[in-house]
């Protein structure tokens, strides 16, 4: 029970973080756009590694777990 | 989760990289652009690799000295991150040689790729690949790590003719070859370095190094709760 909790609540974050992008004011709006749409890689990488940062700390913490029980 | 000051510190350094190395401004080089950020992004495979390359052999010299098999499973694991950085290296080098070594003269990629740096880097890479063979072909536990400890320690010290020095020896287009104006090293920081870029690339380096650090103690531990009768310390 306690996993599947775990895992909706990953799931609305991540799809917390896509709505951000949605859901921007006009000054996020325009720096997205200014030079040459640059910024908008940075998300995009920003957001890559974030994830990727995640999951590293999500296995991280199962081994710990596991670590722990043995 | 084993909290580490130095995760935390990883994330900060490549968040850093992301957003300097893809905002700060670069000197405008001919044929290469703007992508010379890849410089935060490609040259640190080779980093991390190469530094997690050095921590493998010496756990392997470790295991040869004391026989603790934990020793054995440390240094595994560490040349599997660095050779999976290896590849990743590699396939960056060859997306951005594509559009940068071929100019409009009718080249193909692959007669660009023979290159005696790739193929050093390649050699280097399948010696490697060999490591992971060999230590699968044994079944007996004690001559799986010394055999394959004996041959990290012949892996490692093939890097250097086949990555630093035989490149250097031969001209090629990839920078740090004689011919090209760039010096030496590879990368000759003091000269080939614009200041600013320094900024972001030296940590681009230790952040890229912690990650791969991080990746590879997972598997370390993945590994010793695996193994865990063999182990008796």
């Amino acid at each position: 029970m306690n996993k599947i909790i775990r895992r909706l609540l990953f799931m609305i974050c991540c799809l917390c973080s896509t709505m951000v992008l949605f859901a921007q004011n006009q000054t996020t709006e325009e720096v997205m756009r200014s030079n040459g749409k640059i910024y908008v890689v940075v998300a995009v990488c920003l957001t890559i590694l974030t994830g990727l940062f995640l999951y590293v700390f999500l296995v991280d913490r199962k081994i710990s777990k596991i670590e722990k029980d043995n | 989760m084993k909290k580490s000051w130095w995760k935390i510190l990883s994330f900060v350094l490549l968040v850093y990289t992301v957003v300097a190395g893809f905002l700060i401004k670069v000197p405008d080089l001919p044929i290469i652009h703007q992508s010379i950020r890849n410089l935060y992004f490609h040259v640190c495979m080779w980093f991390a690799m190469m530094i997690l390359f050095i921590i493998s052999f010496v756990y392997s010299i470790l295991y040869l000295s004391n026989s603790r098999y934990k020793n054995d499973i440390y240094a595994r694991q560490f040349a599997a991150v660095g050779a999976f950085l290896g590849i990743l290296g590699y396939s960056t080098g060859a997306i951005w040689a594509n559009y940068t070594w071929l100019t409009d003269q009718n080249q193909s990629l692959g007669s660009v790729l023979k290159e005696p740096k790739l193929l050093g880097a390649a050699i280097a890479l399948l010696i490697y690949g060999a490591y992971f063979v060999l230590r699968g072909s044994f079944t007996d536990i004690d001559k799986r790590a010394r055999v394959s400890a004996v041959y990290n320690i012949f892996a490692f010290v093939m890097l250097f003719p086949s990555i630093w020095i035989i490149p250097r020896m031969v001209g090629s287009l990839h920078p740090g070859a004689p011919g090209s104006d760039t010096g030496n090293p590879a990368l000759n920081a003091e000269k080939d370095l614009d200041a600013v870029m320094r900024m972001v690339f030296y940590p681009a380096v230790i952040g890229w190094t912690l990650l791969g650090v991080w990746i590879a103690t997972l598997r370390i531990r993945i590994q010793l709760l695996q193994d865990k009768t063999l182990i008796n310390e």
